[in-house]
């Protein structure tokens, strides 16, 4: 009798130690996949936020800064910041930023791009969310593999979260998990969370390189009102106005404007207006993926967008946004926010001729329909070693 | 005072580990076993920092 308790438990314990090797395994490198950038010609130089604000260095969050300039330049004109993966868990932005980093070229000005604005967010997948670990873009030369992320910072990398978040400097009071969210802890805090850091560090690398403009990309569920849309800061009100009229003008799709509500404390579009220069917007696209109502929450669901509850949702009158049997694809996604970006650029450039800033090299949203987002993404096996980057 | 906070917190995981492999290995239940070692997985997820 003894002897089988003895055996039963031998067997219990091999069984434990494989389910927990297999799920450690599967964490562990859904923790650590690295993603390649192949850096275009027009990348003149990568630098890392804890070059602004030494604090972060050895962090997980020293992001990566990607410099786009044209040192030939006859006009010096304005800098820009783009911001993807602010929140992980949308790729939209995240993709958008790869496509401009491996593409792009800038004829006036600087751009600076953040590929993973958040890196510690795009380690872990929604707790209780059943999220895939990561996706994969189909591409002329292959796949190339994505992590998938969340909303806000790993816990392995910022823990514990307090009874309720008091954001720094407002003192406004928060849910306690958004201490974790970057998109809550602007202007960010010298000596806070690694997510208050991480803003600080931002914040401090938008005024000690005089950056004029700061478009953060971002995806939205479609039962959250603030969707399809450029949210601006009051100082970029004409700006985002403008630059709406001429998406729907020009491209193949409509942009709404909405202004940022000065209550609403932490947010990119109102904390870097009010703490720096800059002009700050944030674009919004549509994301099936995130909504509540979703159904099975898989790699098909994230990059085309079709959800028959979601869509029934939407009969129902629950969506502040469309959805049909076409969905939202990634492609349709990345595109709005490519076009978005390139006429806020052409626009802030008439508007401002003295700080223009020129893009060129960027797709346009019905091109990326046309030949999809892999299209542009480099093939890190064929790029010279110096210039392939990892996130 | 976080940091601080943390490694409480660790401590306390891996006492909850130790009690359920000591628990799993007094029991004379196979129900019972299944039951500690299932609990155990997140504890030991976490204190090994994976998930």
């Amino acid at each position: 009798m003894k002897d089988a308790i003895q055996l039963r438990k031998l067997i219990l314990t091999a069984g434990f130690i494989l389910l927990f090797l297999l799920s450690g395994l599967d964490f562990y490198h859904s923790r650590h996949l690295k993603e390649p950038v192949v850096v275009g010609e027009g990348i003149a130089e990568v630098k890392r936020l804890s070059d602004y604000f030494p604090g972060i260095k050895g962090s997980i969050n020293d992001a990566q800064v990607y410099l786009l300039r044209n040192d030939q330049a006859e006009v010096e004109g304005g800098s820009a910041l783009i911001l993807g993966g602010s929140h992980a868990e949308e790729p939209a932005g995240r993709l958008a930023t790869w496509v401009i980093v491996e593409n792009a070229k800038v004829t006036a000005g600087r751009v600076f791009v953040i590929l993973t604005a958040n890196p510690s967010a795009s380690t872990a997948t929604r707790l209780g969310g059943a999220y895939p670990p990561d996706y994969t873009i189909e591409t002329p030369w292959g796949e190339r593999k994505f992590r998938q992320g969340d909303r806000w910072s790993n816990p392995l990398d910022q823990w514990p979260d307090p009874e309720v978040y008091i954001h720094y400097p407002s003192r406004q009071q928060l849910a306690y998990m958004d201490i974790r969210n970057q998109n809550r802890t602007w202007p960010g805090r010298r000596s806070g969370t690694m997510t208050e850091q991480t803003c600080y560090a931002m914040t401090q690398m938008i005024i000690k390189e005089k950056i004029d403009l700061v478009i953060d990309l971002h995806e939205a569920e479609l039962q959250y009102p603030v969707i399809s849309t450029i949210v601006a800061h009051p100082k970029g009100e004409d700006l985002a106005a403008l630059a709406s009229m001429m998406i729907s003008a020009e491209e193949d799709f409509d942009i709404g404007v909405e202004y940022s509500p000065e209550a609403l404390r932490g947010l990119s579009h109102r904390e870097i207006g009010d703490h720096t220069p800059a002009i700050p917007l944030l674009l919004e696209t549509p994301e099936p993926f995130l909504d509540a109502t979703r159904g099975r929450t898989d790699r098909e669901l994230l990059l085309t967008g079709k959800d028959d509850f979601v869509m029934k949702a939407g009969k129902h009158g629950l969506l502040f946004e469309k959805l049909d049997e076409s969905g939202w694809p990634i492609d349709v996604r990345v595109g709005r926010h490519l076009s978005s970006l390139i006429q806020i650029f052409r626009v802030w450039t008439e508007l401002y001729p003295e700080r223009q800033i020129k893009i060129e090299n960027v797709p346009h949203y019905s091109e990326v329909i046309a030949t999809g987002t892999g299209f542009y993404l480099k093939d890190p096996s064929k790029a010279p070693a110096e210039r392939i980057f990892y996130e | 005072m976080s940091t601080l906070i943390t490694i409480l917190y660790y401590l306390m995981v891996g006492y909850f580990a130790a009690c359920f492999i000591w628990n799993f290995r007094k029991s004379r239940n196979w129900q019972q076993e299944v039951l500690y070692l299932l609990v155990l997985l997140p504890f030991l997820l976490r204190l090994f920092r994976l998930k």
